[in-house]
């Protein structure tokens, strides 16, 4: 019987209404201190209907959690001579320091490549934004070359199954940062789809910062140079001359 | 023991980075090299951003230079003329450095040019050491001993002008030689991270031709102020000096500076030299292979 009004229902709102999209991410700051290794955030939330029942079954849930984007050169090396050393480069102005997406299923058969490009779904559709007339081709090489350097320091990752969805209303993602996790304001965006449509979209932000000792230090070497190397020399000096006196004692 | 190091941005585990610090501060104190040449390399290796570990190496070269320098000066083994005179070029150098590392930096070749350099440098210095410490050791067991050296230093030195007297070195040549040997040691500190002792041990005996005894201490206490220079100028201008990561290095280097000191008293020099000479090879053919063979990734990133 379920399943026959939801799908009357269907045939009724389909593409007439939006559904109804409440996501959350469980932490809304990362703090990098001693002892932070890592860590995982839990990107979840609740898919329903327009008339708010369950709806996960219709549905297809992306989420994308993004670091603030940087502009970048990116080289690549060849041989010349011999050795090899970086030749080509390309200059990109938006690139982002963090990018996670996770899905229920895999992206292609959610989305057609347009759809997919316009939201930025997937590490194929990194809009980077090269600086200066570069051959799309050439663009392609460096992204791709872009995307496989930081999969391997995990700063890139897709998982095209992360998505998991119980009882057809909660859907959850656990996304991992590493360790080398760059600071700033990450947004997490989480899309519903269907039949190859967008049909909602929310998003929110999480911040990434230092806090504590570490904040201390990152500001002080960056706001007082000068004072920050004298402090590095002292201490220097001072460790390398006690060990001396304790070495001499003995 | 996880540490964050917050300005290499990442965390790591202490206890192999006080490690890598023994390891080298065993070098320093037993060859008076400061023991840059391995830190920075694995460091890389480890994972930390290059310039962070060449801005970081440089302050952990500092401490142990400091604790081994003291043990020489004990012993009478600084020259604090020849070293000075070292010491002025040597900041000129660095200065020299940064402004060749930045150029480097912009045309994207400063890792290129660095490994380059270890390759050359330590290749030839390498097999320097190793040639004539096998042909002592030879000549030791045979007991033919080798004959003398026909001059005390190259028939350059001999040629600059206005000699002084460095008594404690024993020599009556011109200031510029040990000078242009500062500058050219401040600029290898300054590009690669190293207190550039590997360099300067062999040329204050060969170039110059300084009495052996002071040799180890005046090359110490020149890396001593050199490296202090280069982290003054890394905290100024690139800010990649991670003084937690620096911290660990010292705590380890420091202690393994000691106990290398210790060491170096009981054993025979030749056979010191000869060690080093192969620890000097190895990383010189692990670089080339770096430069010869594909790398696993051919791409690299760097902010704009």
């Amino acid at each position: 019987m379920r399943t026959v009004i939801a799908l009357v229902l269907l045939l009724v709102l389909s593409g007439a209404r939006d559904a109804i999209l409440v996501p959350e991410v469980s932490q809304h700051e990362v703090r990098l201190r001693q002892g932070f290794t890592g860590t995982e955030l839990l990107l979840f939330g609740a898919i329903l209907s327009p008339e708010g029942t369950r709806a996960a079954q219709d549905y297809d849930i992306v989420v994308v959690l993004k670091g603030p984007t940087q502009a970048i050169v990116v080289r690549e090396k060849a041989k010349v001579a011999g050795i090899w050393v970086n030749a080509d480069s390309i200059e990109l102005r938006s690139a982002p320091s963090y990018f996670a997406l996770a899905s229920t299923r895999p992206i292609d058969r959610i989305v057609d490549d347009k759809t997919a490009a316009i939201y930025e779904l997937g590490l194929r559709w990194l809009q980077l934004s090269p600086i200066g007339a570069i051959d799309p081709e050439e663009q392609q090489r460096f992204a791709s070359g872009l995307v496989d350097l930081n999969q391997r320091t995990g700063l890139y990752r897709q998982e095209e199954e992360g998505v998991t969805v119980s009882e057809q209303v909660l859907y959850q993602a656990r996304i991992a940062l590493p360790s080398r996790v760059p600071t700033g304001t990450y947004t997490a965006e989480t899309f519903a789809i269907t039949k190859g449509q967008v049909v909602a979209s929310a998003s929110s932000t999480v911040i990434v910062h230092k806090l504590g000792i570490e904040r201390a230090i990152a500001e002080f070497a960056d706001q007082y140079g000068f004072l920050y190397g004298l402090v590095a020399v002292a201490l220097s000096i001072a460790m390398g001359w006690i060990a001396g006196r304790l070495f001499a004692l003995i | 023991m996880d540490v964050y190091l917050p300005i290499a941005n990442l965390s790591v585990n202490g206890l192999v980075i006080v490690g890598l610090g023994a390891l080298t501060g065993l070098l320093s104190g037993m060859f008076g090299v400061g023991g840059g040449f391995l830190t920075t390399p694995l460091l890389i290796f480890y994972g930390v951003p290059p310039t962070v570990s060449a801005a970081s190496a440089a302050s952990q070269v500092t401490g142990a230079s400091v604790s081994g320098m003291f043990a020489h000066y004990r012993r009478g083994g600084v020259d604090f003329q020849i070293g000075g005179v070292m010491v002025a070029g040597g900041i000129i150098g660095t200065g020299i450095g940064a402004g060749l590392f930045n150029l480097l930096t912009a045309l994207g070749q400063i890792d290129t040019v660095i490994n380059l350099l270890y390759v050359l440098l330590l290749g030839s210095i390498g097999s320097l050491m190793a040639n004539e410490s096998i042909q002592t050791l030879r000549a030791e067991k045979t007991g033919v001993r080798p004959a003398a050296r026909k001059r005390r230093h190259h028939p350059l030195v001999a040629s600059l002008p206005m000699r002084w007297r460095f008594y404690r070195s024993g020599l009556y040549i011109s200031p510029l030689a040990p000078l242009i040997l500062g500058i050219l040691t401040g600029i290898l500190t300054m590009l690669m991270g190293i207190g550039g002792g590997f360099v300067l041990v062999p040329a204050m005996l060969y170039i110059l031709g300084m009495s052996a005894n002071v040799v180890v201490g005046t090359s110490l206490f020149q890396i001593l102020f050199v490296t202090m220079a280069t982290t003054m100028m890394h905290a100024m201008t690139t800010r990649a000096v991670d003084i937690v990561l620096a911290g660990l290095l010292l705590l380890g280097s420091v202690t393994g500076a000691q106990l290398g000191a210790q060491f170096a008293q009981k054993a025979s020099p030749v056979k010191l030299r000869l060690v080093l000479a192969v620890i000097v090879l190895l990383v010189a053919l692990r670089m080339a292979l770096g430069l010869g063979y594909q790398p696993d990734e051919i791409y690299t990133v760097a902010p704009l």
